[in-house]
Parts: C-alpha cells; structure tokens; sequence
C-alpha cells in the first residue's frame, strides 16, 4: 500500500479523496493555484504544493506541474479525482514514465473509452445493446423506410453534418418516414451543403441511468448496481438517485452484466460508470463509459456500504478486489442534490463571492436515515470564478425513495448558505415536486416541469402554518429577553399580548402564543371556521440562522433572516417575509399605503455585478427589438445586453469602465 | 359625581377625536397615522399617559375664539418602552395643521422640562406646518422656549426626533438640535423655507420630495440619520433604537441579557482580509459577526458609506460601533465621514456608551475638492472627539492604519484604552509604495530598484509587529476572537473612571 498520494484536484472531490485516504493511514498531498491558497482541500491535506496561476490551464490541467509536485513530496500514486486530467490519456502515461501510479484504469482503456466510435464498437463486440441505427448512407425514401421497419418506430432521421436540430425529424409510420426522409435531405442540402442522412431509433422520453462498475488488476469486474441521473439542467446533473425508480431487478441484472462485460473487453481495473440511455419501457442503450470516479459515486456508497475510492486506491496497489458479485447488496435508497454556487431566480447565472455564512446540515446517521454532505468550501471561503460552481454534494440514504426524499427535503431546509446565489430553493422546490416523488423521470424533467424557468414556490397552507408558528415562537422568544431589559419602571413588568399578528406571504394571520407554559410553547392558528393547535419546542434564540424544533412532534428547519421588524424565512424552496405584530399594530400596520416597485420595464438593469465593456447606442437612438445595446463583463465573460423591443433611447447612465452593481440602471427607453 | 365623570369621559372622547373623523379619514389617505396612533406603536400598550388633553389656545384674532380643539395640536405625556420610561410629544396634524401656538409650545416645554428633570429619553414625533399665524410672535416666543431646552437638555438626555409629515420653518430647527432624526419615506419631509419661496427667490423649481425628502436628507444633507418605510416600521424601530440607549448622562448603558456566547468563536474571520491588500472587504460582517445576536442599528446607513457608525451590543450591554468601510473609498476618511463619525462618537461619550473601532483606513482623501471643503477642521473634529471621550475605547485595527488617520481612529495615543491588532494590520505613515517613492525619489527611474524598496518597506512596516513592539498595540489578536477580546477588554474597563480637567465647555472646531 501507498504512503502518500496526491490529489491532482480541487474542491470537494479532493476533499473526499483526503478523507478516504486518511482513515487508510496514507498521507496526503494536495496542489492547488493562486486563487486556492485557503481553499479546505489545502488545509485538509498533509501537504500542499502550489501548482501556479489561478486558470485551471495554468495550474490543475499542466501535466508536468502535477508531476513535478509528485517527486517534490514523494507522493507515490496520483488520485486524479473527476474533471481536470482524470481522464487524460497523456497524464496516464506521464505518470507510468515518471514512476508514478495512476489511481485509475490502465491506459487503453482510457484511450478506448475515450473515443466516442472506438467505444461504440468495443461495445458491440462485448454485445452490448447500443441505439439500434444505419451508420451508412441511405440512397431513397424506400430504403429509408425498410431500414426504420427494421429498427422499429418512432426513429429519428437526422443529417450526418447536422446540427442544431436542422435536418433532424422523427417519424412514427413507414410514411412519416418516406416524407421525413425527402424533406430532410433537401434541409440538409441547403444547410450544409451535404445531404447524407442516416436513420437510428428515437427513444421517447429517455431517462439517464448508469451502472457501477468495479475491477482490480487481477481479471475481476463487479457491478454495484445502477444510478439514475435524469434530473439533468442543459445536461448538467442536478439530482441523482440509487437505484434507479425505473429498474427491475431482472433488467438491472442485464445492465449489469453488459457493463461488466464492457468493463471486462478493455481489462478495466478500478471505478469506473458505463451510461445507459433508457426508455420508459426499461429499455437501455450504450452511451458511454466514464473512466474515472464519478460525482455522483456517493449514492452507490451509501446503498452499498462500499467505500469506492478506497477500492480505486486499493486496486491502483494491486490488491484482488474481495468483494463478490453476489456479496454485492443494495440497501435502502439514496439521493444526491448538487448544491451550486448560481442563482435558479436568475436563469442560474454563476454567482461568485465570499460564502459568509455556510453551515451545511450536520451529517448524521439516526433511526436508518443518513445525512451525508461532500463539501470543498468553508464558511469564510471564496467561490473563484475559475472553477465549476459545485460547492458540495448533499445526500440522503433511508429505507425507502420516500423517506429518503423527506430527509432530503429536511436537510435542504437546515442548509444555510450566505454571501452567494446557490440553487438550495431549486433543489427544494423539486423535493416537493409531485412527479419527481412519483419517480416519473426523464431527462426532460426540468424542461417539463420548469417550462418558464424557476421562480419561487407558493406556500401551501400546511406551510404558511409551519411558517406563522415559527415566526410568532421566535417572536415570542424576543420579547421574553426585552422583558429581562435592565432599568425598568418598578411596579409593572411588561407582558406582552397572546395574540399576535402574523403578515405573512402578503396574508394575514392571527396567532395566539400561550404565556404560562414556556417549554413547550403552546400556539393556536385561528382561521374563520376552526383552530388549529401546535405544540412547539425548539432551542432556537434570537441571531440563530436556523429556527430548529419539533411542531407537533414532527422535526423542522426553517431559515432565519432577520429584517426591520420581522424575518425573511426559508423553507421547503418557499421564501418569504414573516412581520409579527400585536393586534394594534396590525390594524395600523393595515392603514399604510402599499408602496409598488418602481416599473423597470423601460430601463436596461444590469443583470450581474460587472464591468462595462461598451455601449453601443446613444441617446436619442431608435433601437429595434434584438439589437445590441451594450456589453457588460462578468467573470471575464463579456455579456451582451439586447433591446427586448423596439424603443428610443432616452437616457444613459452607464460608461465604458464603469463598475456596476446588479440592477443598476444603464439605460432608459421611451414608454 | 356621575356627571362630572361623564363630563370626564365625553371630554375625554371629544380631545382624542384631535380634528375630527373626517381630518383622521384625511391623515389615513396620505398614508399617514395620527398623533394617538403613533404614540400606540411607540410606548407599550396601554403605558401611555397623556398630560394637557384639554389644553386649548387662547388667540383671539382672526376668528380664532370660535375654532378651539382640546390638546391645541400636539399630544403629549409619557410612558414606557420595554418598561423603561420615555417622554413624548407628537404633533396632531389633524389639529390646526399641527401648526404652534404658544399654548402648544408649553405643552411641548413642560415635558422637556420633565424629562431633563426626571432624567428618561425625550421623543418628538413632528407632522406639522410650522408656525401658527394667526398668533404671530407669540408662536416665535413658543419656538424659542422649545429651542433652549432642546440646548438645556442636550447630553443630560437622548432626544430623539422622527419626521412624519411635513416639518418647515421654526419647526426644524427643534429636531436639528436633538441628537438624532429619523424620517419617514415619501411622506415626511424638512426644510428651513418650501418650495415656493425657493421659487420666488432663486426661481429653483423643487418638489417639496427634491427639497427636504427623506432621499435628500438621508444622503445628501446628512440631517437625517435614517429614514423608515412608513410610520409603523419607523416607530417600531424607535422602540428597538431605545432599548440600545441609557436614559440619561447619568444612567448606566441598559443591560438585554442573551443567550448568544460571549466567548464565541467566529472562524470565518480569520478570512475576512483578502489576500490582497488591494481588495476590498464587507466591515458589516466582523460587525454583525462580533455583535450580540448579529444585532445591529445603524445610524447614517446611507451617508458617507465610507464609514460605519452604530450601536450593537456585547454581552448585553451597549457599545457604540465606528468602522471604516473598505467597500466604499477604500474607507478613506474625508470630510463626510469624519463629521459622521465625530458626531457619533461625540453622542456615545454624552451617554457612557463604549466605543468599539475597528480601523482599516488608508488616510484622509486628498484633492482641491476635500482641502476647500475643510478636511482640515471636518477631520479635526473626529480627532478631537475621539481625544476629549472618556468612556471605555477598545480598537481593533484589522488592516491598513496609515498616516494621521491612524492617529485618529481612537489610537492609544489619544487615550485608547485597549487597541488590538489583526495578524494582517499595517500600522504606518503611509502605503509602502507612496513611502518608496518618497524616500528614493532619485531612484524613481530604476523601476526594479524601487519595487525592492517597496518589498524592504513592506517587510518591514507592513505587519502589527513595529508598532506592537513601541507598544501601540496592547496584543495582536487571532481574527476569529474578536468578539471574545473585545467583550473582556470591555468588561475590565467597565469601571474606567478618568475625567477631562474643568471647563466651561470645549471648543471642537465646528
């Protein structure tokens, strides 16, 4: 076994890997850029080796820097985590010349795998079912159609140098086909110039699943069941689940041993995912095999009880894989929820900044239900704008996909970050989701489900409910600590009024809080035709960030910002304003004039905190629908801002060189 | 006896009425309270006792005998906040447009008079439109007797002034000399004369919104020190405002218990000072992080962001806060900021409140515009009130403190009592590049030369260490303490008995 390794990576996967890898006795080295000096993977490791400038080109991609911080410390294997050179060929095999072990596959199969036509064809070989198509050149509509008969219907026609949907058609009948296919031939000739079409099978609302599979230096694959990642955002993973609500234990018995025998025609020998692509009706298809350990690999650990880096480290030693396929057991259910540093409210623009307040759920293992939370940042760190905005992984395992769910949707709740846009109110909003709980997926979820972007979830009444009685608890813990104010008038201690007021998501509620029981505090929710009663205990004080209590015997977690008089509360992705009032200063508190948000609809807001490039029109200009108005730089990305329709242009506020804050106003148009 | 109780309540029932149903219905439309309202969301309920209800005036000219409303304008008594005693006036603009007459004006000074003698905060709520005409110069004597108590009271008691309305004229000049004013958003606003006289003698076209609003005087002015979103939150602040202040010169700072730890960690500070000194860095968070509970009420919020002023508290008691802003100016000291602080400082020494400064400013902002504005003596107020202070002063220096600005900011050579400094302080005369190129001006050719004499002046002056060892610095602290070393050195000091040498008063540079 190693004595020490290096972690060519970043983030919360490094982190990870140093974890695995203390509790193995190995120490650790770490490397990382200018823009990472205080980053948690530095300060976790045993060693830390500068590798340069803060892109990752100049520092975690340079191959030469990454070995020369090898020899520097003596670390004798490399876990290159995921992303960076985690599957470069060229890494590998610097490494096998310098002496040093890769803790990944060996080299062919990386270069295998890595070539999308290559691992196509290692795929048929190993008889692994792949999209059934015509690669080659189809000559007329009858053949076309003699091919899609063979295939099976629905089949997609698509031109072999398209692109962007532009010759691409889907036909469900043998005429469908003959029309589609004339038509997109002559789309394809006109766009690009090239009318070679070919034909494969459409698969109608394809879901993401993906197998695990293991192997060591000795001849040995296992599968460790399948993932489920179709809760993707423009192809980016968003929530991932094990295993799959779409599996059958006879088909994962299949998947499985497609990958394994995949796994087995390129002697692979560590962690690695072949992707499936899946039909609603449980068929799959070979997409691709990722070589390397996966983000979503904690879900797999948690439902099998294995520990996937420390077999990668093992077997990169050489050591025989000792688990058994049939030792192999699936437990209970697993969800991951990636937690990005990027504003859902704001078409999950990238948000950087210092994360002033951080404080994750606490991980935790009670009564079956698991809390796992793979972070890379710290309260007082830096989101950069270098890197992938993935600030940590949050996951929940339980007996069952329902439970698993709730302790999802709890741990979200508790999950308190500050300083930064993340995406904690999407995530929750989908927890709630009616048919992600159904298991109904597709990788078109979000799409489907988010038709119109994301804007923040409406209260139910069992949450506003959850939401008044934690306000007016809260509410009820400040005054108990103004009546303890010093220097009081003798002779008659203030009390405070039971009822209580509650403005809340733009509607009234009254509360009363009984005064004589503290602990438990008593609180009645009256509506017009009943009562509700809640028993309430909690421990929170007032500058607590989370309101953390039992409301009737059941756990809750709501988030706590304070405000002029009341709080800004966050819970079950819904966010709103909380005022507690006496009945007096609710009656006056209803006289005050509503005051409406001034109409931006005239102005151009800058959308993000940034620098301005340029403005392209001047005042008094005419300006059409789409035309360019200005560019403004954000996270070295140079942003340009569009006309939304025709106007003039009345004023301009902004410069080139200005540094503007998020919504300033750069310009104004005409009504 | 019946009857007279009846007479009592029918009164009673006629004063609290002010102008009538119709006036009230008037004062709701514009989005405004009324006087008895106001007092209500202020004072804990039902605390409120109301002297003078059935005053009235006693001008005879101009029809005025046939118009008489008891209480003559202006409601006013005394009650509680959090149980603590306060006196209150509140103008009735139901009532003769608020306008002052002298009986209004009495009414007004017998609370004044009370609250210096009895020692508790006084309160004006102001919604009025200035003098009462018709009584000509008895009104002006009115406002004078006002005025001198406001002077007479001035560091005995808090006065506190909220704007709620319109305030012109004499009225002003009552709230300018308390110690702080608040106003209210788009329905209050202040000036000496309105927007028509403006017209007649400068021919300035103004909204009376673009003359004394509350964007104008929160930002431009300076005359106000916060303004609220309308009447209910602005008087439920004032009740939050209160539990922050002593009642009078005389009385200790109030005591809030909390459940938040004294000796709280903050780990997260010991990041807050960028890598590069260049950077600017959020001073509201050490604030909010060091604060009890994170709570914290700023006073002057939109002006001279440069420099951070108001209160929090540390193990339950009152401290006044005073911080340079990196995000704004680098935190720079100019004319605005030193004026804003040099008040602020001045009104904690009135009330016993500590001061706690956290420094992090790169010197006093150069340029024609700040030396013809009058750095000089703006910036010489901060001095000195920083120097003449005698309640306990405990500074923090987290990053650059150069030139004369150091000296300022509540050093130890003005009588700081603890200063501390971060690992990452920088006590000098100035920036090291600016040092360099001074002190090697011949060199100033030879660019390689010079950057090694910035990294000699840097090694050597960039760090707490030449001044903690001239011992100007009493330690240098781990950021993540601060709350812990602030609140014990605070608590050590919370007996400090030192005193000024005999004077009639001093002579700040005004």
């Amino acid at each position: 076994m190693f004595d020490k390794i290096l972690i060519a990576n970043r983030g919360e996967i490094a982190c990870r890997v140093i974890k695995t890898a203390r509790r193995m006795g190995i120490a650790t080295v770490a490397v990382y850029s200018d823009a990472d000096s205080r980053a948690l993977h530095v300060q976790m490791a045993d060693e830390a080796v500068n590798i340069g400038p803060a892109p990752a080109v100049d520092s975690y991609l340079v191959i030469e820097k990454i070995i020369d911080a090898c020899k520097q410390t003596g670390a004798q294997a490399v876990h290159p985590g995921y992303g960076f050179l985690s599957e470069n060929a060229k890494f590998a095999r610097a490494l096998k010349e310098a002496g040093i072990t890769f803790i990944g596959p060996n080299l062919r199969a990386i270069e295998a795998m890595g070539d999308k036509i290559e691992s196509k064809k290692f795929a048929n070989a190993a008889n692994v079912s792949t999209v059934p198509g015509y690669p080659g050149e189809i000559d007329d509509d009858v053949e076309a159609v003699k091919i899609a008969d063979k295939i099976g219907y629905p089949v997609m026609i698509k031109a072999s140098a398209g692109g962007g949907g532009k010759g691409m058609r889907i036909a469900s009948s043998a005429d469908e086909v003959a029309e589609g296919f004339r038509s997109s031939k002559s789309e394809a000739k006109s766009a690009f110039g090239d009318d070679r079409v070919f034909i494969e099978k459409f698969i109608v609302n394809p879901r993401h699943v993906e197998i695990q599979v293991l192997g060591d230096k000795h001849g040995n694959v296992i599968y460790l069941g399948e993932r489920e990642c179709s809760i993707q955002r423009r192809n980016q993973k968003v929530i991932e689940e094990a295993p799959s609500p779409l599996l059958d234990e006879k088909t994962r018995k299949a998947m499985g041993k497609q990958a394994v025998a995949l796994a087995k025609a390129v002697d692979y020998d560590t962690a690695g995912t072949v992707e499936f692509v899946a039909g609603q009706d449980k068929s799959f298809y070979f997409l691709e095999m990722n070589t390397r350990l996966q983000v979503e690999h904690p879900v797999t650990e948690l439902i099998t009880g294995i520990d996937l880096v420390e077999q990668m480290i093992r077997s990169a030693a050489g050591e025989k894989l000792k688990i058994k396929q049939n030792e192999v057991k699936l437990n209970g259910w697993a969800i991951e929820s990636r937690i990005y540093a990027e504003d859902p409210y704001r078409n999950f623009m990238p948000s950087i900044g210092r994360l002033v307040r951080y404080r994750p759920p606490k991980e935790t293992s009670e009564d079956g239900v698991t809390i796992r939370n793979d972070t890379g940042v710290y309260e007082g760190g830096e989101i950069s704008v270098y890197y992938d905005p993935l600030i940590a992984k949050l996951c929940t395992h339980a007996p069952d996909r329902g439970r698993a769910i709730e302790a999802m949707a709890d741990a979200l709740d508790a999950f308190y970050i500050d300083g930064i846009e993340h995406n904690v109110p999407f995530l929750a909003s989908i927890m709630a989701n009616k048919r992600w709980r159904s298991g109904q997926l597709a990788t078109s979820f979000i799409d489907d489900e988010y038709p119109d972007g994301f804007s923040a979830a409406g209260a139910s009444d069992e949450i506003t409910n959850t939401l008044v009685v934690v306000a007016v608890t809260m509410d009820y813990a400040h005054n108990l600590r103004k009546r303890q104010i010093s220097h009081q008038m003798a002779g008659r201690p203030v009390s405070f009024a039971e009822a209580r007021h509650v403005l809340i998501c733009g509607q009234w509620a009254v509360a009363r809080v009984s005064e004589n029981s503290y602990d438990p505090v008593r609180v009645v929710i009256q509506s017009k035709k009943r009562k509700k009663r809640f028993a309430v205990e909690s421990g929170w004080h007032p500058g607590m960030p989370v309101w953390k209590g039992e409301i009737n015997g059941i756990a809750k977690s709501v988030q706590v910002r304070p405000l002029a008089n009341g709080y800004r509360l966050t819970h079950r992705g819904v966010e709103t304003e909380a005022v507690v009032y006496t009945a007096r200063e609710a009656e006056l508190a209803k006289l005050m004039p509503v005051k409406v948000p001034p109409d931006t609809s005239n102005q151009l807001l800058c959308p993000m905190p940034g620098l301005v490039v340029s403005i392209d029109v001047s005042e008094g200009q005419e300006i059409k629908a789409g035309e360019q108005l200005c560019v403004v730089e954000a996270m070295k990305m140079e942003n340009v801002l569009r006309a939304q329709r025709d106007a003039t242009v009345v004023a301009i506020n902004a410069e080139p060189g200005d540094s503007l804050a998020v919504d300033a106003v750069i310009m104004e148009f005409d009504a | 006896m019946y009857e007279i109780i009846k007479e009592l309540e029918d009164r009673r029932d006629v004063a609290r009425l002010g102008g009538g149903e119709r006036r009230i219905e008037a004062q709701h439309k514009r989005g405004k309270l009324t006087a008895r309202e106001r007092i209500d969301l202020l004072l804990d309920e039902g605390s409120f006792e109301e002297f003078d209800m059935f005053v009235e005036h006693r001008c005879t000219d101009f029809g005025m005998a046939e118009t008489k409303y008891p209480g003559d304008g202006v409601v006013t008594g005394w009650g509680t906040v959090n149980g603590r005693t306060v006196y209150v006036f509140a103008k009735d603009f139901t009532v003769f447009g608020g306008s002052l007459s002298e009986t209004h004006a009495s009414k007004i000074t017998k609370i004044q008079d009370m609250a210096v003698q009895n020692r508790s905060p006084c309160i004006g709520l102001f919604d009025a439109g200035g003098a009462r005409i018709q009584e000509g110069v008895a009104a002006l004597g009115g406002y004078g007797e006002v005025f001198l108590r406001n002077v007479l009271a001035s560091g005995v008691i808090p006065q506190i002034s909220v704007i709620m309305g319109p305030c012109a004229g004499g009225d002003v000049y009552s709230p300018a000399m308390t110690d702080f004013i608040f106003m209210v958003k788009d329905t209050s606003y202040m000036f000496v004369t309105g927007p028509d006289v403006v017209k007649t003698v400068t021919n300035e076209t103004v909204t009376a919104e673009q003359l004394g609003g509350a964007s104008v005087h929160t930002v431009k002015s300076s005359i106000a020190d916060k303004a609220f979103e309308n009447d209910v939150e602005a008087l439920l602040q004032m009740r939050r405002l209160i539990d922050f202040l002593p009642s009078s010169n005389l009385a200790p700072v109030p005591e809030m218990p909390s459940f938040d730890d004294a000796e709280r960690v903050e780990d997260s500070l010991d990041t807050l000072v960028p890598a590069n000194p260049n950077q600017p860095y959020d001073m509201k968070e050490l604030i909010t992080k060091v604060a009890d509970e994170g709570d914290f009420f700023e006073i002057q919020d939109r002006f001279a962001g440069n420099i951070v002023t108001g209160f929090a508290r540390l193990d339950g008691r009152t401290v006044g806060i005073i911080a340079n802003q990196p995000t704004v100016l680098a935190g720079v000291l100019d004319s605005d900021a030193s004026r804003k602080a040099a008040r602020f400082v001045r009104f904690c020494d009135c009330f016993n409140i500590p001061l706690v400064t956290f420094v992090d400013v790169p010197g006093f902002l150069p340029g024609t515009a700040q030396e013809y504005g009058g750095l000089i003596k703006h910036g010489a107020k901060l001095l000195f009130a920083y120097a003449e202070a005698t309640v306990p002063k405990v500074t923090v220096i987290t990053r650059k403190a150069y030139g004369g600005a150091y000296d300022v900011m509540s050093s130890k050579h003005i009588r700081g009592d603890v200063n501390y400094a971060w690992p990452s302080a920088e006590i000098a005369v100035m920036g090291p590049k600016g040092a360099a190129e001074i002190l090697y001006r011949a060199e100033l050719g030879d660019a390689d030369k010079i950057k090694r004499r910035i990294e000699d002046y840097e090694n050597r002056f960039a760090n707490p260490f030449v001044a903690a060892e001239r011992g100007y610095i009493d330690d240098v602290i781990l950021p993540r303490t601060t709350r812990k070393r602030v609140t014990r050195a605070l608590n050590m000091l919370r007996h400090k008995k030192t005193e000024n040498p005999w004077k009639k008063h001093d002579n700040i540079p005004l």
